[in-house]
C-alpha cells in the first residue's frame, strides 16, 4: 500500500542526503519526495510517498526517527488530509489543435502558462488522480515534456503536525 | 582567543579523555600542534584502521568513549572499516578527521574525500563543521550522541582553516538535540505485561545480548534469571553479561551455538530478548526460530524491535532500567520440569571434539579458560578461532570478551587488544587470533612494541582461512578456492623482531609446557599454535535450516 509521510527535519546541509540514503540502503522505495522550508526557517518539511506493507512502513518510520536531524515523522495516509501535486506539461500544439487542448485544460481547471509556435505549457495542480487524468488526456497530442513536484500533504482542520499528529506506535 | 585545534584538545579534556589513538597528516596539523600542551596521551598507530579498532577495544573494555584522530583523504578512508565495525557493535567512539580547507572542499583537492558522505550509513551521526565558533558545541554533541541511547561512532570532520582559526573558548554544559531523545525508561504497563507473560509461561528462556553489557545490567539479569528460574542463552556480543559458569547459563546460541542453547530456544514457550537485535547469526531461518514461544523484546533502539523477529511484547528502554522496574513485580518460582528438561539437553548434547591427533584448537581455548578462570580479558579476531573462543572459553564477567560481532572484521584483534590493554592495564589481556586475521593488521606489532604493552597472543595457525575453507567444504563440495597460505612468516621469529617472546607449539604437550610460562611472564609473548588444519567448527546450522537442525 502507498503511504504519505510528512517528515520534519532540521534545515541543515546534507539532511536530504541522509534521508534519501536511508531509503536506498535499506531497500525502501520512494515514489516521490518533495522538500521545502516551513513556517520556521530552521525546519524543513519533506513529503515522502512510499510503497510499503505495514511491517516495512513501521521500519521506515522508525529508521527515519533514528536520524538525529529528523524531528518528527507522521503517516498522514489514514488521517483526514489534503494532498496536492503540481505538474508542468509541454504538449505539441499546432494552431489547429489549440482549441481542443484549451478545452481539456479548462475542464481540469488547469492553466496554460506558455504558448510557443508549436507547443504549449500546461500547469495543473491537484491530487495525484487529477494530474494523471490530465496527463492521459493530453498524451494523444504528443507530450514532449513532463515535470511533477511530487505530492505535498497537510492534515485537515485545526490539528497540526507539531502537536496532534498521530504517532505510529513503538 | 585560542585556535580551534587547541579548543578541540580542551574539549576532549573536559570530556575526561586522557587517551587518543591517531595518525597525523597535513590537514589535521593544527590539532596535532595542540597535543604539545595537552594532558592527553596520543598513541601513534601504524595504520588509521589500527587507531579506530584500538579506540573500539578501549571503549568495549572500559565502557568509556574511545577517541581517535586522523587526517583527511586516505587517513579518513582507512578509518572506514573500523567505523563500520563500531557501528555494527554499537561501540561509542568519537572520531576527529582533518579536512582540506573549506574553500577547497568539493574541488577534488589533494587528500580530499567526502568522509561525512562516505560514513553517513555507518555512523550514528556525523558533522562537517565549517564555522569555527561551533566546534566546541559540536564536540559536546558528539560525545553525548556516542555514549547515550544506543551507543555508536560519531565522526567530526574539521577543515584545516577551521582548526587553524581562533575562537573564544567556551565549552557548553549541556547541548540540545531537538531530534534526539532516546527512550531510557520502559513503559510501566508494558513491563507489568511482561511480568504477567512470565507467569503464564512454563518454559521461559532469556536471550542476552550486547545491550546487557553496555547498559551494565548484569546484576539485574542475574536476579531475573534466578527469580524466574529461566535458563540464559547469549549472543556472541552478550557473552560475559551472564556468568558462563552459572547453572542457568546455556552459553552461546545461534549458527555455531551450543545445541542445548538452541534446543532450549526452540522448545521455549517464552523468549525474553534483552539488548539483542535477533541477528541472522542467532536466529538461523527466522520462520523456524523459537516457533512455540511468545517473544518479549527489550531494546533501547525502537528500530530493532520488530525488524527481524516480530515480538508479542515490545519494550523500548535501557535494559538495566527496564529490569529494575520489572524485578519488584516478580516473585520467585521453581524451574521444575523445564529446568530438568534443559539439564537433559546439556547432558545429552554437550559441546565436544575429538581429542586425538595433533594440537586441537578447541583444546587451546579450553586450557586458556581453565588457567585464567575467566579473570582475563580475551580479544579475538574473526573466523573459526573466534567461534571456538565463544564456545570453549567460559566468560564470567561483562566486558571480558572483545570481538567484532556484527561486521565480522578480520584484523580487528591486535589493535583492539592494544586498546584494551590501555583501558584495563591491570588485567591480563589475551589475544586469540588466526593466521589469516593476524596478518591483516600485524603492522600494529610496531605500536605494541613502542608502547611496551604486555599482551599474550595466541595464533591458532592452520595455515589457511579455516572458516572460508569450512564453508567451501559444506557448500561447495570441498572445491577449495583461495584458502591456503603457502607462505606465512614464522610468527614466533616475527614476534622476536618486535621484542615479544615467541613460541611455536605443535602438540598438546608442547602447549601445556609453555602456557604457564607465557601467562606468568612479565613481557609480551606470542604463541604460534600449529593446530589441526582441517578442524571444523561444530555444531553448525546450515543455511535455510532451523536452530534445532545443527550438524556436528
Amino acid at each position: 500500500m502507498r503511504h504519505t509521510l510528512a517528515v520534519l527535519v532540521e534545515n541543515n546541509p546534507g539532511v536530504l542526503a541522509r534521508v534519501a540514503g536511508l531509503f536506498s540502503r535499506r531497500g525502501f522505495n520512494i515514489e516521490s519526495l518533495a522538500v521545502g522550508q516551513t513556517e520556521n526557517p530552521s525546519v524543513s518539511r519533506m513529503t515522502i510517498m512510499v510503497e510499503a506493507d505495514e511491517r516495512v512502513l513501521e521500519q521506515v518510520i522508525k529508521q527515519l526517527r533514528k536520524l538525529i536531524e529528523v524531528l518528527k515523522v507522521q503517516d498522514v495516509t489514514k488521517e483526514e488530509h489534503v494532498d496536492r501535486e503540481l505538474a508542468l506539461m509541454k504538449v505539441n500544439a499546432e494552431p489547429s489543435k489549440r482549441a481542443e487542448i484549451i478545452q481539456i485544460v479548462e475542464i481540469f481547471r488547469a492553466h496554460i502558462v506558455d504558448i510557443g509556435r508549436k507547443t504549449m505549457i500546461v500547469e495543473v495542480t491537484g491530487d495525484e488522480g487529477k494530474v494523471n487524468a490530465l496527463e492521459n488526456a493530453l498524451r494523444p497530442f504528443g507530450l514532449k515534456e513532463l515535470v511533477r513536484t511530487g505530492k505535498v500533504a497537510m492534515l485537515r482542520g485545526a490539528r497540526d503536525m507539531a502537536t496532534n499528529g498521530k504517532e505510529v506506535q513503538e | 582567543m585560542i585556535t580551534v585545534g587547541e579548543a578541540v584538545i580542551r574539549c576532549l579534556e573536559k570530556e575526561g579523555v586522557d587517551l587518543v589513538f591517531g595518525y597525523p597528516g597535513g590537514a589535521v596539523l593544527p590539532v596535532y600542534d595542540a597535543f604539545h600542551d595537552a594532558n592527553i596521551k596520543h598513541v601513534l598507530v601504524r595504520n588509521e584502521q589500527g587507531a579506530v579498532h584500538a579506540a573500539n577495544g578501549y571503549a568495549r573494555s572500559t565502557g568509556r568513549v574511545g577517541v581517535c584522530v586522523a587526517t583527511s583523504g586516505p587517513g579518513a578512508t582507512n578509518l572506514v572499516t573500523g567505523i563500520a565495525t563500531a557501528y555494527m557493535d554499537s561501540v561509542p567512539i568519537v572520531l576527529i578527521t582533518g579536512q582540506v580547507p573549506t574553500v577547497q572542499v568539493g574541488t577534488d583537492a589533494f587528500q580530499e574525500v567526502d568522509i561525512t558522505g562516505i560514513t553517513m550509513p555507518i555512523t550514528k551521526h556525523n558533522f562537517l563543521v565549517k564555522d569555527p565558533s561551533v566546534v566546541p558545541t559540536v564536540i559536546k554533541k558528539a560525545f553525548h550522541l556516542a555514549r547515550s541511547g544506543r551507543p555508536g561512532p560519531v565522526l567530526i570532520d574539521l577543515p584545516r582553516d577551521v582548526t587553524a582559526a581562533e575562537i573564544e573558548f567556551d565549552y557548553p554544559e549541556k547541548v540540545q538535540l531537538k531530534g534526539y531523545k532516546p527512550t531510557f525508561k520502559g513503559h510501566p504497563s508494558q513491563i507489568a505485561q511482561a511480568a504477567k507473560m512470565i507467569y503464564e509461561s512454563s518454559r521461559p528462556v532469556i536471550l542476552t545480548g550486547g545491550g546487557v553489557i553496555s547498559s551494565g545490567a548484569t546484576p539485574e539479569l542475574l536476579k531475573l534469571a534466578e527469580i524466574i528460574a529461566a535458563p540464559v542463552a547469549s549472543t556472541l556480543m552478550g557473552l560475559g553479561g551472564f556468568p558462563g559458569d552459572h547453572g542457568l547459563s546455556l552459553g552461546m546460541a545461534g549458527l555455531h551455538g551450543t545445541r542445548y542453547a538452541n534446543m532450549a530456544i526452540t522448545n521455549s514457550d517464552l523468549l525474553i530478548g534483552l539488548g539483542v537485535r535477533f541477528a541472522d547469526r542467532v536466529t538461523g531461518t527466522v520462520e523456524r526460530f523459537a516457533p512455540k514461544a511468545r517473544v518479549i523484546h527489550v531494546d533501547v533502539d525502537p528500530a530493532e524491535i520488530g525488524k527481524n523477529v516480530p515480538p508479542h511484547l515490545p519494550i523500548v528502554g535501557d535494559v538495566k532500567q527496564v529490569l529494575s522496574t520489572l524485578l519488584p513485580l516478580l516473585t520467585p518460582r521453581e524451574g521444575g520440569d523445564w529446568l530438568a528438561e534443559v539439564a537433559g539437553y546439556k547432558r545429552d548434547y554437550p559441546l565436544e571434539y575429538t581429542r586425538k591427533n595433533g594440537l586441537k584448537p578447541q583444546y587451546v581455548i579450553e586450557k586458556l579458560s581453565e588457567i585464567t578462570r575467566g579473570e582475563s580479558i580475551v580479544v579475538t579476531d574473526v573466523g573459526q578461532h573466534q567461534m571456538w573462543v565463544a564456545q570453549y572459553f567460559c566468560f564470567r564477567y561483562p566486558r571480558t570478551l572483545v570481538t567484532s560481532g556484527g561486521l565480522g572484521c578480520m584484523g580487528y584483534g591486535l589493535p583492539a587488544a592494544i586498546g584494551v590493554k590501555f583501558g584495563r592495564p591491570e588485567k591480563q589481556v589475551i589475544l586469540v587470533s588466526g593466521d589469516g586475521s593476524f596478518q591483516m593488521m600485524m603492522t600494529e606489532l610496531g605500536t605494541l612494541a613502542e608502547q611496551g604493552l604486555t599482551l599474550k597472543i595466541f595464533i591458532l595457525n592452520n595455515k589457511r582461512l579455516g572458516m572460508v575453507r569450512q564453508l567451501q567444504e559444506f557448500y561447495y563440495d570441498k572445491r577449495y578456492s583461495a584458502v591456503d597460505f603457502s607462505f606465512s612468516p614464522d610468527f614466533a621469529a616475527l614476534a622476536g623482531i618486535y621484542g615479544l617472546a615467541g613460541y611455536t607449539v605443535e602438540t598438546s604437550a608442547d602447549f601445556d609446557g609453555v602456557l604457564a610460562e607465557v601467562l606468568a611472564g612479565d613481557g609480551p609473548a606470542l604463541v604460534n599454535c600449529l593446530v589441526e588444519p582441517e578442524e571444523n567448527v561444530f555444531p553448525m546450522v546450515l543455511a535455510g535450516k532451523g536452530l534445532d537442525e545443527a550438524i556436528d
